[in-house]
């Protein structure tokens, strides 16, 4: 043509193809596709099996979807599942979680928050020794604590209450949650903090007016992470309470593994989906949120 | 207090460490009601330091500090009438330009119309008015530092203290400020003390500017007398850009006057004004590039021959880089003047302006 040998050079120009099928689009995308099959299978198949009668579940076709859907198992597994002597299903375990979830949450993230601002903008004398006890508390076993803290809490009159149940979860998600907080406040601009300092406010003032709206990202990933740390949550669960008081996790436990009687696998699926509900739509709603906050508080100095 | 006058803020022997290190050394400074003070020297010299310790940001080791005669070394900062305005502009990003400007007073106590009256007065002052309802992620860098100093400006404090407020802005914006900040001196006439470290500013703002370093004010004086007659090699060479010339070589006394030397170098120092009697002996010769005449006819106390190395027009003035014998000498000349690379030229100047320092560092 005329006019491309008009041009000083006739090499590539613009922006540079790019093929959808190229040897490299299809190695990341058959990982990434192979990997989320791996991973989703198992719910699938808790999912189809919740959803099927015994008699289907009993012809062994895990993978099958049902031929007839039942919701059958889901209203057992919530209403009259049998734990021990109760027969009323999940919904008693899920009403205690909860009662002992909120309180938790909302009392751990409140000290820790102010525990965190504290170290990361009031430097007191001691403060670094604090903080290493605190960080080392969080590489305690759990596991060696359980006696001594069951000690405590029949001395206090707190033994197989929820109260104590949450006072535990408060403690014990205390170091990594200040850790989280410190780091967080520690990265927002120390001008900020001396600004608000000249400006005539104190520890308090400068803590609810100037740090809290500046954390939300921090609040929420906080707030996850309690969430679903302490529903998740089986040993302090069974170690600290009773029957009547067990939470969830405890008693799909029970559920799941009663010894009478056959293995209703339908209802056994449905009761656990019904138990990793909560965390699950916690996840669906702020994950965004949570990617974001995790990247503001990660951890440095 | 010792201070004969009435000094806006004054600091007496103030020392301040971490631990084993020292940041600041028995520093003493008094600052005249309504002057402005620039801190200068490079970073770490201590300069941020001295002036979050005058803010009560940091608890000094030792020493005191006066403000308005009032011994303020262990009062909160707020207690101690002072508005800061810092480098990062350290708005608070959730609330509204007005709410930055009035929290400090909310704190305080002060009734609504009073605090509505302050920031009309700031708003006006620094030409924020449209601004005061948005957020501080919705305006420029220039503007962010504008209600900073509002927000210093509604608390009616005595003394204003900046901490590098324009580092942040690019060149254009922050010559602008500059301007403004000086403009709100005259206005106020508050007394005013401000760190930086670059000298443009330090030159055009201060009343006085304290060189310092390592923690030590290497010297206190009004900007033209740091410029002509620096104490030591470090205030030198520190101020002045491009850089003073140094010249290594030795001090000697021929027939009764006194001369520098080094090589086939001999510069006589008839016309030179020591500061103290000279000794013979090591000396450092400095001058600055715009004190050389080049090509500039007869008539200088010294000339010579030199040849031209590097040129390097800057826009108004162009820097001639020249071999002198051994030496490597910068001059300035403007630009329509500038000679080519690789040709000879006649340079002279007066020892006058020059200035002598001796082995250890400090002016003769």
């Amino acid at each position: 043509m005329a006019m491309s040998q008009t041009l000083a050079t006739d090499g590539p120009r613009g922006p540079k193809p790019r093929h959808t099928f190229s040897k490299r689009n299809i190695f990341i995308y058959g990982t990434l596709f192979v990997v989320a099959v791996y991973y989703l299978l198992p719910l699938y198949v808790m999912v189809v099996t919740s959803l099927k009668g015994m008699p289907e579940v009993r012809l062994g076709n895990i993978f099958s979807p049902p031929l007839e859907i039942t919701f059958e198992p889901w209203v057992k597994a919530w209403a009259t599942a049998c734990t021990g002597l109760n027969c009323d299903g999940l919904s008693r375990g899920f009403w205690n979680s909860v009662r002992i979830t909120v309180p938790s949450v909302i009392l751990s993230i409140a000290i820790a928050s102010v525990n965190g601002y504290a170290l990361a903008n009031w430097r007191f004398k001691g403060s670094e020794l604090f903080f290493t006890i605190l960080i080392i508390g969080a590489f305690i076993p759990y596991q060696v604590m359980l006696y001594p803290i069951v000690i405590i809490l029949r001395e206090i009159g707190l033994y197989g209450s929820l109260s104590g149940l949450v006072i535990v979860h408060s403690i014990f998600g205390m170091p990594i949650l200040t850790l989280l907080f410190r780091n967080y406040f520690a990265s927002l601009p120390e001008e900020l903090f001396k600004a608000a300092r000249v400006d005539g406010a104190g520890f308090w003032s400068i803590y609810l007016r100037i740090m809290l709206p500046m954390s939300v990202p921090i609040f929420v990933v906080a707030v996850i992470l309690q969430i679903t740390g302490i529903w998740n949550d089986f040993l302090f669960g069974v170690v600290y309470t009773r029957p009547e008081t067990y939470p969830m996790t405890v008693q799909l436990n029970n559920i799941v593994n009663s010894v009478q009687g056959v293995k209703e696998y339908n209802v056994n699926m449905a009761a656990t989906l019904l138990t990793g509900l909560v965390p699950l739509v916690v996840y669906f709603i702020s994950g965004k949120l949570f990617v974001r906050g995790i990247a503001a508080g990660a951890v440095k100095g | 207090m010792s201070a004969a006058a009435n000094p806006s803020v004054s600091i007496q022997d103030l020392t301040l460490s971490f631990g084993t290190v020292s940041v600041l050394q028995s520093l003493n400074l008094d600052i005249a009601e309504g002057e402005f003070i620039v801190l200068l020297g490079p970073s770490g010299c201590g300069k941020s330091t001295l002036l979050n310790c005058i803010a009560g940001l940091l608890d000094i080791s030792d020493g005191r500090i006066f403000i308005k005669g009032k011994n303020v070394t262990w009062e909160e900062p707020k207690d101690r009438g002072i508005g800061m305005v810092f480098q990062s502009y350290a708005l608070y990003p959730q609330m509204s330009v007005e709410k930055n400007l009035s929290f400090g007073l909310k704190v305080a106590g002060t009734p609504k119309e009073e605090i509505d009256k302050r920031i009309a007065r700031a708003a006006e002052i620094l030409q924020i008015e449209p601004l005061l309802q948005r957020k501080p992620a919705a305006l420029s860098g220039g503007q962010r530092q504008r209600v900073a100093i509002g927000r210093a400006l509604v608390r009616d404090v005595d003394v204003f203290l900046f901490d590098e407020p324009l580092s942040n802005l690019d060149a254009k914006l922050r010559s602008e400020l500059r301007v403004e900040i000086k403009r709100l001196h005259q206005r106020l006439a508050n007394t005013m003390i401000y760190v930086t470290h670059d000298q443009i500013e330090a030159m055009t703002l201060a009343d006085r500017i304290a060189v310092m370093r390592g923690g030590v004010i290497q010297q206190l004086d009004a900007p033209q007398a740091i410029y002509n007659r620096p104490v030591n090699r470090f205030v030198a060479g520190f101020i002045g850009s491009p850089g003073m010339n140094f010249i290594d070589g030795r001090l000697e006394e021929v027939d009764g006057g006194w001369r520098f030397g080094t090589g086939d170098l001999i510069v006589p120092l008839s016309t030179y004004g020591f500061d103290k009697q000279p000794v013979a002996g090591p000396a450092v010769f400095g001058v600055r590039p715009e004190h050389i005449g080049l090509n500039s006819g007869s008539g200088w106390p010294f000339s010579a021959k030199a040849a031209v190395d590097v040129v390097e027009p800057m826009g108004s003035d162009t820097l001639v880089w020249l071999r002198l014998g051994a030496q490597s000498l910068s001059v300035r000349v403007p630009s329509e003047r500038a000679p080519q690379t690789g040709s000879q030229v006649e340079i002279g100047f007066d020892p006058m302006r020059a200035s002598l320092f001796g082995e250890d560092g400090s002016r003769l």
